[in-house]
């Protein structure tokens, strides 16, 4: 998946430059410019990324980096570790 | 008169914020400068956009896209949209860890332990702190001339440049020395929200009074004059592609960075980048488009002239209420300094205060109090250099402008540490010096070849026309003008805006190695922050790979192996 979502990502990023709209002047809807009309379905394409990042490439290790330290700092310390299972009670 | 009552009205609600932030504060340093690393998902997400936002979003936009067209949203905004939740994904996230796990409170802090390095945090501090101060100078610049304007009335304004710079530097001032991080952040939200509020007001009410846009584009479409403004016609390629690099700059400064390391769970991040983007496209989209329609009601404006057009879209179209929340929402974009304010105030109280031994000489407290005396200097030498430099906001609008390009440009230093094992100190010293020599560089070529940037004919000198690249904060609002021509909006001539002139080479003996717009000097027509950025990541790379990398104890530090993990837990 991760793969798949690094080739996703970098597409993305090259469909900002879009020279097939550079001189068009048509209207869509009958009031909006059609390169106006493109960026601002990219800006929801780059939500729909980021959420596809999110779902498939979270950094979930850092958050349990935080677990292994906070887990050792409270078992090093005997007043935390009594903090701490008076929180969990 | 109103508009000015409305914008007081606005300043006691923020510095009201602040007070109460103040009450729910704790006295260790965490707490003020961090907000104790306890924010919520919901004000992380509009302050950290908030913090971001600026004069240039709402005001800047549309004038740009008055002269230039719908690009503006694609070079500015949708590139935005997708690179700065890209860079707060994977570099803010990463921040965040490393500051809760090690106590990090700013970049300089992290990077110094990194590379176990003292000196190299010292030249990021200094250099960071000097592409920052003129933000905070212009932010009280820009006050002191918005309030005049917006108090003018019949010529004569109620509210002096010299008093309402004070005012603004007064009120920020206070809510960032009560409130600390917590104070700054519940403003930023609360801005955000009227930012959000104001588009979408301005948006309907403008389109109710003009019968809707269907007519106004297609008449623009129709007329050979204004017809590129719908495409990007007036954009060169070079300069669209050269600007997906400026976003870069949002994660690397400071008070972004800082606040990155406020959030209370890894998982605020989750909602904050994927809305993002949503954010920006509401914000810019009206601007922009605002900017294009204001193409066909007030043709003619010269460049100095079209960064109020949203103004004169609306004075003409609503009344004195909507007007005074404009004037609000103006001052909301001004003082987006305040988090730069508290950002050097931090850095300075842990890179310098406590880096250096007072912390532990002098306790925490002191160290706490320190920060808060910082806050009242900066503010104060930013009233009095906004009051000694008052016609020179040229100088200042040019640093903020190649400081954007600077802080994108320090990126591949923050990647390196973060990802790279191999990075070294040496490395990043030498990406910094080469970003410090080309912002300066760049500023020196700008500013010398002044007198041969081309510009249309009856526009004024290029600094001061400046719709340019990186947006000083408040470029626009410090042109805002009185009541009365406000009102008056329309010049009496039916010309288009006009085009861009093409650029002209600045030293013809080196061919179109450097080029001279009507803002800036480019690379063969790309923005320097293209060479700059490059030229950093290549010196990162082979500087780090010719020197030693740090000890083991280190890395395996900030990058432990599995069975590191399993040893602490």
């Amino acid at each position: 998946m991760k793969p798949l979502l690094a080739i996703w990502v970098v597409l993305v990023l090259l469909l900002h430059q879009d020279i097939w709209f550079w001189k068009d002047r048509s209207l869509v809807f009958g009031s909006i410019p059609i390169g106006l009309a493109y960026h601002a379905g990219y800006a929801i394409l780059a939500a729909i990324t980021m959420a596809l990042l999110v779902r498939f490439f979270w950094p979930g290790q850092l958050e349990e980096e935080q677990v292994y330290v906070a887990d050792s700092a409270i078992s090093a310390d005997p007043a935390r570790a009594a903090a701490g299972s008076e929180a969990r009670l | 008169m109103t508009r000015a009552l409305i914008v007081f009205a606005y300043l006691a609600i923020v510095l009201y914020i602040g007070i109460f932030a103040f009450r729910r504060s704790k006295t260790s340093s965490e707490d003020f400068f961090l907000a104790g690393r306890k924010l919520g998902p919901a004000v992380f997400l509009l302050s950290l956009f908030g913090t971001n936002m600026t004069a240039v979003a709402i005001l800047g936009s549309s004038g740009i896209a008055y002269s230039r067209g719908i690009g503006v949203f694609g070079l500015m905004a949708s590139s935005s949209a997708i690179v700065i939740p890209l860079t707060i994904f994977f570099i803010g996230t990463r921040l965040w860890a490393l500051g809760k796990r090690f106590g990090h409170m700013t970049q300089v802090q992290y990077l110094r332990d990194r590379w176990e390095c003292a000196g190299i945090g010292t030249f990021i501090f200094a250099l960071t702190a000097a592409m920052l101060v003129p933000y905070i100078i212009i932010g009280v610049m820009g006050g002191g001339q918005t309030l005049e304007a917006i108090s003018t009335v019949d010529g004569k304004p109620w509210v002096s440049y010299e008093f309402g710079g004070a005012l603004v530097a007064l009120v920020v001032m206070s809510y960032v020395f009560f409130g600390g991080m917590r104070g700054t952040a519940w403003v930023n939200a609360f801005q955000t929200v009227l930012f959000l509020c104001f588009g979408a007001i301005a948006f309907t009410l403008i389109a109710r009074s003009l019968g809707g846009f269907d007519q106004i584009m297609q008449g623009i479409a129709a007329n050979p004059r204004t017809g590129p403004l719908l495409s990007r016609e007036r954009m060169p390629a070079e300069e669209f592609f050269s600007y997906m690099f400026i976003p870069l700059s949002a994660i690397m400064f400071p008070h972004i960075s800082i606040m990155c390391l406020t959030a209370e769970k890894m998982g605020h991040f989750r909602k904050t980048v994927i809305f993002y983007p949503i954010c920006i496209m509401l914000i810019w989209l009206p601007s922009v488009y605002l900017g294009v329609v204001a193409a066909s009601q007030f043709p003619g404006l010269r460049p100095g002239e079209a960064d109020d057009v949203i103004i004169r879209l609306l004075t003409a179209n609503t009344g004195v209420l909507v007007s005074g929340i404009l004037g609000a929402g103006i001052m909301a974009c001004v003082m987006a300094s305040d988090s730069q304010i508290l950002a050097l105030s931090t850095m300075f109280s842990e890179d310098i205060f406590a880096f250096y031994g007072g912390k532990k000489r002098f306790g925490e407290q002191a160290q706490v109090w320190t920060g808060r005396a910082f806050v009242v200097a900066i503010a104060l030498f930013a009233y009095i250099t906004a009051l000694a430099l008052k016609d020179k906001a040229g100088i200042f609008e040019l640093a903020i402008r190649f400081a954007f390009s600077g802080f994108a440009a320090l990126a591949p230093i923050m990647l390196g540490a973060l990802f790279w094992k191999r990075s070294t100190k040496w490395g990043a010293l030498a990406a910094s010096v080469w970003v410090a020599t080309c912002v300066i560089g760049t500023g020196y070529l700008t500013r010398a070849s002044d007198s041969i940037a081309p510009r249309p004919p009856g526009a004024p000198p290029a600094r001061a026309a400046a719709p340019s690249a990186a947006l000083p904060q408040v470029a626009s609002s410090t042109r805002l003008q009185p009541d009365a021509p406000l009102l008056g909006a329309a010049r009496p001539t039916s010309a288009a805006p006009r085009p861009p002139a093409p650029p002209v080479q600045n030293n013809p003996g080196l061919g179109n190695l450097f080029l001279r717009n009507a803002t800036t000097v480019t690379v063969f027509g790309y923005l320097p922050v293209l060479p700059m950025v490059v030229g950093s990541a290549l010196l990162m790379v082979l500087v780090s790979l010719m020197t030693t990398p740090p000890s083991r104890a280190t890395i395996e530090k900030y990058f432990p192996s599995n069975s590191e993990k399993t040893r602490i837990a």
